[in-house]
């Protein structure tokens, strides 16, 4: 396969997906699985859940080590100071619930017991998006980075597909601190492969282009590929860079977007407020300024519907991409 | 190191000092709280000084028993306890709720050794409790966990969340104890938000339920002993016991939940306590601590 970090021609896209036609796969599914693996390698992993055994996959990891796995029943407050408890004694807890459980309802515990004690806790966000579905608002995680990254100590994940929800699961355990990893409920394209490199902290740059730099995260990854494929039918070359990583964040590969595209555009299946695209801004107006655009949901709840209307409906899908692009590069021209 | 089984009379002295170094800490960094750390200090003396097993020089060992006050705000007691044990130089002391001092207004792990668990948001002790037995027991390490709670913290939700936890899957090894004052910030906690009965809900939870009078030490020695013996089921202490304990002028009132005495109001304090500020004060700064020899041989200076 190619390197994903490599400059490939617009027609052999790198990562050995298709954009016509991509396997899907469900990022929960890597969850289970990663747990799975993880457990295989490190006897100190423990999985606690919330009473949602089956929609976060955990049952994988129950089903082959129950007696590291604990259910805490419906009380997220409680589980991630049970987690914390277990880390103080040298565990690596991962707990699992919906990622609107895990970082709003337990956002104190979060703070106080695991980030401020610094304990190497790992939660599980399950459902995060709006593209969770027919559940509705309630279920619909939409702040998590801006909760998530505004606490110390704290490291925040949110990958593109099954594979690399499977190694990011995996990876985290080497981390000594307090982490958080988002995924999602229904099938999402699958972009990358099993030997795609993953480094938390280190962006993976999908696509080369010098025009205009599209910074996406989780399932806006695919939809970042789409809008370059479509833009370079028109001539416009676009770099896609996979911001997996939303804390700590790849600072230089957003400082090299800037410098050599000269616009940004930030895709995100979240809040506009505290999401990729603030913490992108923030670094890119502290660096190198240049012409940005923020896909992301504007500061509303969401509502029951299928995955791809809504994402529609809530403006996030590749056209809003690629009309944020045509936005940025008019901009850039006029400067 | 085994428990240490300080005999009554040394015990008494033990607590003195504590409410002692509560005064002179206080009135050092005038900030804190003065109510609930005199109203742990006998209860907190014999868990120290008697019930746990501790190892201060090492604060890894792994045959260590774990204790965690949730109520992270009577951080007075704690380091006072701390100190008195070993943990650090008592003269530390002094430097409490300073900007250059290792001990923060609530416990901070990375500020103080031997602090396990940082806390000071009410609410999420017992829990961490919860996964510190549930770990222990899974490892077959016979520790104890003793949790401090206070009256008040009973309004937070999540301790009976923990509560279901602990009884569902019967942590014996885990030991609860509430520091039943009956005073929280704004008041009596019966006119705030009544927690009565109790000892009726901790029952109702599947917990084996203890009452005594949190200022005998007699009393406290036994409850303890009683928790020891429970089994299949976690066992929780309510301490009854008088807000602001050994000052006459703070005891029963609620609002010395929160504030410090003036250096004079101290000075009186220490006074009632059979020394003086400027006497207790010399004791913290020249910074020696007593080592106590374990199972009651004696309290020895160095």
């Amino acid at each position: 396969m190619s390197q994903p970090t490599t400059a490939t021609p617009a027609a052999t896209p790198a990562g050995g997906y298709t954009l016509q036609k991509p396997e899907m796969k469900r990022t929960r599914e890597g969850f289970g699985h990663g747990l799975v693996d993880v457990g295989e390698k490190r006897p100190e992993v423990f999985v606690l859940v919330g009473d949602l055994s089956g929609s976060t996959n955990v049952t994988f990891f129950a089903q082959k080590f129950p007696d590291r796995f604990i259910q805490v029943g419906i009380a997220e407050q409680n589980m991630m100071c049970i987690a914390a408890g277990l880390a103080a004694m040298g565990k690596i807890p991962y707990l699992a619930t919906y990622g609107a459980f895990a970082s709003c309802r337990s956002a104190d515990q979060m703070r106080v017991t695991v980030a401020y004690t610094d304990l190497p806790v790992k939660i599980g966000g399950a459902h995060g998006g709006i593209s969770v579905g027919p559940d509705g608002a309630t279920h619909q995680a939409m702040e998590e980075i801006a909760i998530v990254r505004s606490i110390p100590n704290m490291k925040l994940v949110i990958p593109c597909d099954y594979w690399e929800t499977r190694k990011a699961t995996v990876a985290l355990a080497d981390d000594p601190h307090p982490n958080y990893i988002r995924f999602g409920r229904e099938p999402v394209p699958v972009v990358t492969n099993e030997s795609t490199p993953f480094t938390l902290g280190k962006a993976n740059v999908l696509r080369e282009g010098k025009d205009v730099a599209l910074i996406a995260c989780g399932v806006m990854v695919y939809e970042a590929l789409v809008a370059a494929e479509a833009l370079a039918q028109k001539g416009v070359e676009a770099r896609v860079i996979n911001m997996h990583t939303l804390k700590p964040l790849d600072v230089d590969a957003i400082e090299r977007a800037a410098r050599e595209c000269g616009a940004i555009v930030t895709a995100e299946e979240h809040q506009v407020h505290g999401g990729l695209g603030a913490a992108v801004a923030e670094e890119v107006v502290q660096r190198h300024p240049v012409p940005m655009e923020l896909v992301a949901v504007h500061d509303r709840f969401g509502r029951s519907g299928k995955q791809d209307e809504l994402m529609a409906a809530f403006g996030i899908k590749s056209p809003d991409v690629i009309t944020a692009a045509e936005k940025v590069l008019a901009r850039k021209k006029a400067r | 190191m085994p428990r240490l089984e300080l005999s009554l009379d040394e015990l008494r002295e033990r607590a003195l000092f504590v409410r002692r170094d509560i005064i002179a800490l206080l009135a050092r960094s005038q900030s804190g709280h003065s109510g609930g750390p005199l109203s742990c200090a006998d209860f907190g003396t014999v868990l120290f000084f008697h019930e746990m097993n501790l190892n201060p020089e090492r604060l890894d060992d792994p045959g260590r028993d774990f204790w965690h006050f949730s109520i992270g705000h009577v951080t007075p007691v704690i380091y006072s306890l701390m100190a008195e044990r070993g943990y650090f130089p008592l003269r530390d002391l002094l430097g409490f709720r300073q900007f250059h001092g290792h001990l923060q207004g609530h416990p901070s792990k990375h500020d103080t050794p031997g602090i396990e668990i940082s806390s000071g948001s009410l609410g999420q002790g017992l829990s961490v409790c919860c996964g510190v037995a549930y770990a222990s027991r899974h490892d077959g390490n016979p520790r104890r966990v003793y949790c401090i709670m206070g009256d008040g913290e009973q309004q937070e939700g999540q301790i009976w969340e923990a509560a279901m936890f602990a009884a569902h899957y019967k942590l014996d090894n885990l030991f609860a104890v509430i520091d039943y004052n009956r005073k929280q910030i704004d008041g009596d906690v019966q006119d705030v938000i009544g927690i009565a009965p109790l000892a009726d809900k901790w029952r109702a939870f599947g917990w084996h339920v203890i009452e005594c009078d949190g200022h005998d030490l007699k009393g406290i020695l036994h409850a303890y002993q009683d928790a020891r013996k429970a089994k299949g089921k976690p066992s929780v202490l309510l301490a009854h016991t008088v807000m602001g304990k050994g000052v006459s002028y703070m005891e029963d009132d609620y609002r010395w939940h929160g504030v410090p005495p003036s250096v004079e109001q101290a000075d009186q304090a220490l006074k009632e306590l059979g020394t003086s500020l400027e006497e207790w004060t010399r004791r913290l700064e020249a910074g020696t601590v007593r080592t106590v020899t374990p199972a009651g041989n004696g309290v020895a200076a160095v």
